[in-house]
């Protein structure tokens, strides 16, 4: 069984765990995922692998609580099992050839981006991250971005912490100053990454943009998670979830994210309502 | 002396358009009445024609012969010689193009309804047998067993059953492959799905769900490091195809595959499910096959209005005759010779309509089947807030790109000999993995014989 061996809140809404998952752990690279359920009706979510533990075989994931699986998730605690967990999925994220990159992280895509910045940093890459978030109380793991980054830029869209202003300023300021990036590595919402891939674009700089559709098995058997890339259909789960951002077409991507919301608002409040009931 | 009427005993079923508002069993099974009376209408031919139409050669005459005296259990120990999966087999064979074709009786009139009859002995062995299953002594060896379809089920149980060490890991977090995430509860009840992976487990084989060979780990990494001295690939043919025409990924376009998934796996259309699932007002499923009518049927149960597009004729349809004749009296229109070739979308990104093309056929070519071909500018719009494309899937290639020394074909399939073997030693493989989208006996046939020739491997080495 899948054993929450920890449980951290970042932020009100950003929760940390470890959970026990030995061959997974074993295997995970940074830039792949997992799919859990917390309970045998539950639905299938796809989260990143945010950090793994080959010797004691742990997982951690970060997730930000946005409806009723992640409020039902953040619910469980220490001891508690985890009823499904699957992965690790997708591809890892390439690192080859890197010299200097500049990871731009948005909100909880933070937590996505951390490992990659980690692992390029442990490569000897130079690392330039980043990271926007709306005000200060959602700002996460700033210590750990730090310690994998030559150079750390924090924004948030109030100026309560770091510069004001959003990460396309930000990373606007860097290229413009004269830093040359071979790789721009952008993970956030999706909006936010359209307009650094428009950014970068116009610097011709090579982007990678982690994409996150809605998914269901992960192994590339339902399709529910396909995307425009460059024109031809792509499944995110196997062919991704990194793609060249400046082929992908965000606008399809922000559409097809939305399909289910009024179902997702409706079983969030029907979840909290229960939890509220419980206490 | 046979009963030599010329009907087939009807088949007792929910009315239709009471059950195409439920997802509860839609054939209700024979009574031991019909079973025995049926039974009797069999001549027990000499030749057994009916055998040699069956893909895995079960001995048809003998066991509705043992039905017929009312010994039932005789009649399910005859079946289970040459299937693993009767409950299962009974209820989604193609009978029509297969055992019954062969039938004498079909000759002037209808054939024996020997697939419901097999149902009928597989139902009452599962509800009155008290013959404990035996757990076989061990042998000492371990084998692998890849996907928990028909193909894996049928090998991990003849494996276990002659003493190997089973594992079976699955992908998915439920065992059964399309019998548990495909094929719908009214055609097909996960009970009985249920009740055969039980059986497994009761005969000692290990069942690790959430774990993608590939991925979580390697069939080499089976073979090294832990130990298997011999593996069964049977992951299926699950990669949906789409048809690459303008607007398939628009909101509301489906593969077949998550819309099952969506219903069969995840239950979303059970209240107490997590899991969304949209069938709109009017669905349009685009193929015919059983896949095609399994979608038609669930989105009708979902309240849409259901269209079948299809670009041949009805005779051509791929589905099993029954399933056919059921999508009709459930309300569900069909539409041959009609070939889509864009989905338009409303202002909001959803699908609005289907523009499709009128097809004629062509004279039959040289392996003498008709091809369908466009009618220049003659063109159709039908509304669809739901596209459901079912135009068939292919093997997951993410085992053959993790398996050193695996070959397979250039559309994906994992080649393999009569009895399994690939081209990697101690390596088997088998069902639709091999074979492309096919049926559940062929796969069932085809993890029996894998069986065998493991176990003549690992017994030489
Ligand atoms: C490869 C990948 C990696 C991800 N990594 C992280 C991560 O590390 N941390 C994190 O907080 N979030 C991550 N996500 C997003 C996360 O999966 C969703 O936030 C989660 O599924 C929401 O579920 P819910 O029931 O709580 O919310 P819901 O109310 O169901 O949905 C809220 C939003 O989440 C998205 N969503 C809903 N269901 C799914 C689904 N089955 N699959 C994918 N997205 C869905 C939709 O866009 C929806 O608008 C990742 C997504 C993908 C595809
Ligand atoms: C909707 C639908 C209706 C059908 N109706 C009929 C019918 O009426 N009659 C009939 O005879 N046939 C029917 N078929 C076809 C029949 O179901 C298949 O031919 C049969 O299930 C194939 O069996 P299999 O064991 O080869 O593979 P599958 O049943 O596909 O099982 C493969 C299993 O392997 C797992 N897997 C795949 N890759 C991996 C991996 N890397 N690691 C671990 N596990 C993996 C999959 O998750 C799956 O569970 C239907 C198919 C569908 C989709
Ligand atoms: S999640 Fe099903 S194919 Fe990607």
């Amino acid at each position: 069984m899948f054993e929450i061996l920890e449980k951290k809140c970042l932020n009100p809404t950003v929760t940390l765990m470890r959970i026990y998952a030995p061959r997974i752990a074993k295997k995970a690279e940074p830039g792949q995922f997992i799919i859990l359920r917390t309970d045998e009706s539950g639905e299938r979510i796809p989260l990143t692998i945010a950090d793994y533990d080959r010797e004691n075989g742990s997982v951690t994931i970060i997730f930000q609580i946005v409806g009723a699986t992640t409020e039902k998730l953040n619910h469980m605690n220490e001891g508690e099992c985890l009823h499904d967990f699957v992965g690790p999925l997708g591809r890892a994220t390439e690192t080859d050839g890197l010299k200097k990159v500049a990871v731009v992280g948005g909100g909880v895509g933070c937590a996505i981006a951390l490992p990659v910045a980690k692992k390029l940093h442990e490569l000897g890459v130079e690392v330039h991250s980043i990271v926007g978030f709306r005000n200060k109380d959602l700002v996460i793991l700033e210590d750990e971005f730090r310690a994998a980054s030559s150079k750390f830029v924090l924004m948030s869209d109030d100026g309560s912490a770091g510069e004001k202003g959003l990460v396309t300023d930000a990373l606007k300021k860097l290229i413009d100053s004269g830093e040359k990036y071979d790789r721009v590595i952008t993970i956030g919402p999706l909006i936010m990454m359209k307009f650094v891939c428009k950014l970068t674009k116009e610097y011709d700089i090579p982007t990678v943009a982690s994409m996150n559709p809605i998914m269901i098995d992960g192994t590339g058997m339902c399709g529910g998670c396909r995307l425009t890339v460059g024109g031809e259909t792509k499944f995110a789960c196997v062919d991704g979830p990194e793609f060249d951002g400046h082929l992908i077409d965000f606008d399809e991507a922000m559409a097809r994210g939305a399909m289910y919301r009024q179902f997702e608002r409706k079983a969030h409040e029907e979840t909290c309502n229960l939890f509220r009931e419980v206490k | 002396m046979a009963d030599m009427t010329s009907k087939r005993n009807a088949m007792p079923v929910q009315e239709a358009d009471v059950r195409n508002r439920n997802f509860s069993e839609v054939a209700l099974g024979y009574t031991e009445e019909q079973a025995v009376a049926e039974a009797n209408r069999c001549l027990n031919c000499k030749n057994k024609p009916c055998t040699s139409g069956c893909p895995v050669q079960i001995d048809i005459p003998a066991f509705i012969a043992e039905v017929a005296k009312g010994d039932f259990e005789a009649a399910y120990k005859v079946i289970t010689k040459s299937s693993s999966l009767p409950a299962v087999c009974g209820r989604v064979c193609p009978q029509e193009t297969q055992c019954e074709s062969k039938c004498v009786r079909g000759i002037k009139g209808e054939p024996v309804a020997i697939g419901r009859i097999e149902r009928f002995v597989a139902d009452w062995h599962n509800a009155n047998s008290t013959a404990a299953l035996e757990k076989p002594a061990p042998n000492g060896h371990k084998a692998a067993v890849i996907g928990s379809g028909p193909s894996g089920l049928a090998c991990a149980g003849d494996l276990a059953k002659m003493g190997y060490d089973v594992t079976v890991f699955e992908a998915l977090h439920v065992a059964g492959g399309v019998l548990s995430y495909g094929i719908p509860e009214f055609r097909l009840p996960k009970t009985i799905v249920q009740k055969e992976i039980d059986g497994l487990r009761a005969l000692g084989v290990k069942i690790e769900t959430n774990t993608v060979v590939g991925k979580t780990v390697s069939v080499d990494e089976l073979m090294q490091d832990e130990g298997f001295e011999s593996v069964f690939i049977g992951s299926g043919a699950g990669l949906p195809r789409f048809m690459n025409i303008k607007g398939e990924n628009l909101n509301g376009v489906y593969s077949a595959n998550e819309f099952l998934t969506r219903i069969n796996l995840m239950k979303a259309y059970r209240e107490d499910s997590s899991t969304p699932i949209r069938a709109g007002a009017k669905a349009v499923i685009v193929g015919g096959g059983n896949v095609a009518m399994d979608a038609a049927r669930c989105a009708k149960r979902l309240g849409a209005d259901v269209t079948i597009v299809y670009r041949r004729t009805e005779n051509e349809l791929p589905a099993r005759a029954e399933e056919v004749e059921h999508a009709k009296e459930e309300g569900i229109a069909f539409r041959f010779l009609t070939n889509p070739t864009e989905i338009k979308a409303d202002e909001k990104g959803w699908s609005k309509s289907i523009v499709c093309q009128e097809m004629e056929l062509s004279e039959p070519d040289a392996s003498g089947r008709a091809k369908p071909v466009p009618k220049k500018d003659a063109f159709i719009e039908l509304d669809a807030d739901c596209i459901i494309m079912s135009i068939g899937t292919s093997p997951n290639p993410l085992i053959k790109s993790t398996t050193s020394g695996l070959d397979t074909q250039k559309w994906g399939g994992i080649i393999a000999d009569e009895d399994g073997k690939t081209s990697k030693d101690g390596v088997y493989a088998g069902g639709d993995a091999v074979t492309g989208a096919a049926t559940v006996i062929l796969a069932m046939g085809a993890g029996k014989k894998a069986a065998a020739a493991m176990d003549r491997f690992m017994q030489g080495k």
